[in-house]
């Protein structure tokens, strides 16, 4: 015959543990609600949040992108294609530059390796496509999210300028 | 006038299904809302939102749903056995639905006021497992099949105690017709003369029971997400899918009008001197609808083995020993005669 524990039969048939996870659940119920309203309002990001490429321009409308190929080099999931050739001055500048975001993993050694600080992965994360190919980024679109996002990219370089 | 709507058949059919939809398309409605308050109440207790996009609110969430619901394509599993496939949520729904047509709402705001209305309510109750059974098993796939078979046997089980509980408040009453449990309960001290009182034990047996009698969590096995994925409802898609979840949505609120009329004194006003009316009815069932869906929100599923010997060692034998109780205190007058409500 085994012993009987008094006080956890009378826990159970008291349904003490209904009632304590009504208090709580009374609690939660009336408590402030957590979810963020997402597309309406967002989480705050780091200056380091490492989101949709850009490739940026100087103040005067150059490229900063010299070729060196860096990015191209270190990215470990090879998502970066670039031929360069001389242009016209003789500066060295590419005349294709194409990042599969597909293939992309954002660890952003890209933005690393740059030395001209003119690859960067901006603050952008809502680029969804309704096709594939549309994800196939080439130069120009890169360049167009370099002039679309350049304020915010500016402000997190600085912000994040005394960490490197 | 009079004289063709109560004397010949085409007037006491017109007048029937006049009454007919003025339960149905009210509870259909409701039901609209219900199940967003049940969805509302779930996201409040886990910090979230719920549904608070389509509508003010997100009020009409649920009608989305439906539209969402009867656009989309049915889908037939391979080998299913389409008839049955088909009839099942029909039959779930169909028999959540009818046995309304005894619940009082008021006084004398009953589509059928048959002496045996208490029955009634429980035969239709046992035979809405067969929805489950049969849907289960024209699925032609394993997880609805094990999620009907669990289904058949937690309902039976449960449905012994749940009887056993109305039987104490049929001794009680003297009565099975529902408007009489319900005057029985009329008494000088407001919500103090209700059934909940002398037969408290059994108002939270019989809620319980209810739980496991409509696969509410934490009975839900026979839709046990983490195993069965959704147990009988696995193959459903589109319409058949949502004849389901209003059937079982129905059979809820239905086990909220029961255990308000049984325990709650239906339509009684709690406090002697407010006049009595179906609005009181209307605001006990919302509160034990925010019962039911408060303990989804806070109870994590019961094991298999936990159901069966919850159901056949616990209540049965407690729901039993309280018959037996009630008969004597009914008998013999004990506690003020609070058991014996027929003399």
């Amino acid at each position: 015959m085994t012993q009987i524990d008094y006080t956890r039969a009378a826990k159970y048939f008291l349904l003490a543990d209904f009632f304590t996870g009504m208090k709580l659940g009374l609690k939660y119920f009336f408590g402030p609600k957590m979810t963020v309203n997402y597309p309406h309002e967002k989480g705050p990001l780091s200056p380091r949040f490492r989101g949709e490429h850009a490739l940026r321009r100087y103040p005067n409308g150059e490229e900063r992108c010299i070729a060196c190929k860096l990015c191209e080099a270190i990215c470990p999931a090879q998502a970066i294609t670039i031929d360069a050739e001389p242009r016209e001055d003789g500066s060295r500048r590419t005349t294709r530059y194409d990042i599969d975001m597909t293939k992309c993993i954002y660890c952003g050694f890209c933005q690393e390796a740059c030395p001209v600080d003119a690859i960067v992965e901006g603050p952008n994360f809502e680029f969804s496509t309704e096709t594939r190919e549309e994800l196939f980024y080439d130069k120009e679109k890169l360049l167009d999210n370099g002039a679309r996002w350049e304020a915010e990219i500016a402000r997190n370089l600085e912000l994040d300028a005394p960490y490197r | 006038m009079a004289d063709f709507f109560s004397n010949t058949y085409l007037g006491i059919a017109l007048v029937l299904i006049g009454q007919v939809l003025l339960v149905v398309v009210p509870l259909l409605v409701a039901l609209a809302f219900l199940m967003y308050a049940d969805r509302k109440v779930w996201a409040a207790v886990q910090m979230r939102r719920g549904p608070n996009v389509v509508g003010i609110y997100g009020l009409l969430q649920s009608f989305a749903d439906f539209l969402k619901y009867m656009v989309k394509e049915v889908v037939f599993p391979a080998g299913a056995d389409r008839f049955v496939f088909l009839l099942a949520p029909m039959i779930t729904l169909v028999m959540s639905l009818i046995a309304w047509a005894v619940i009082p709402f008021n006084d004398g705001w009953v589509v059928s006021n048959i002496n045996v209305a208490i029955l009634y309510v429980f035969a239709i109750s046992s035979l809405e497992v067969y929805g489950v059974i049969m849907g289960g098993w024209a699925s032609n796939s394993k997880y609805p099949f094990l999620g009907s078979l669990r289904s058949a046997a937690q309902m039976i089980s449960y449905e012994v105690s749940i009887g056993l509980i109305i039987i104490g408040v049929i001794i009680s009453t003297g009565s099975m017709n529902l408007t009489d449990i319900v005057h029985a309960q009329d008494g000088r001290f407001g919500l103090f003369s209700w059934y909940w009182l002398p037969h408290l034990p059994m108002l939270f047996l019989f809620f319980i029971s209810a739980l496991a009698e409509t696969n509410r969590p934490p009975f839900d096995l026979p839709e046990a997400e983490s195993e069965l994925v959704a147990g009988y409802q696995v193959e459903y898609s589109s319409t058949p899918f949502l004849l389901f979840m209003i059937g079982e949505l129905t059979a809820v609120v239905l086990m909220c009008a029961l255990t308000t009329l049984l325990f709650f004194g239906g339509w009684l006003s709690p406090i002697p001197g407010l006049p009595d009316g179906v609005l009181w009815m209307i605001a006990k069932m919302l509160f034990v609808f925010f019962m039911f869906a408060m303990v989804k929100a806070i109870t994590p599923r019961y094991r298999y083995d936990q159901l069966m010997r919850l159901g056949w060692k616990i209540f049965l034998p407690m729901s039993l020993v309280w018959v037996v109780f009630v008969a004597f205190a009914a008998r013999f007058d004990w506690f003020w005669g609070a058991f014996a409500r027929w003399g």
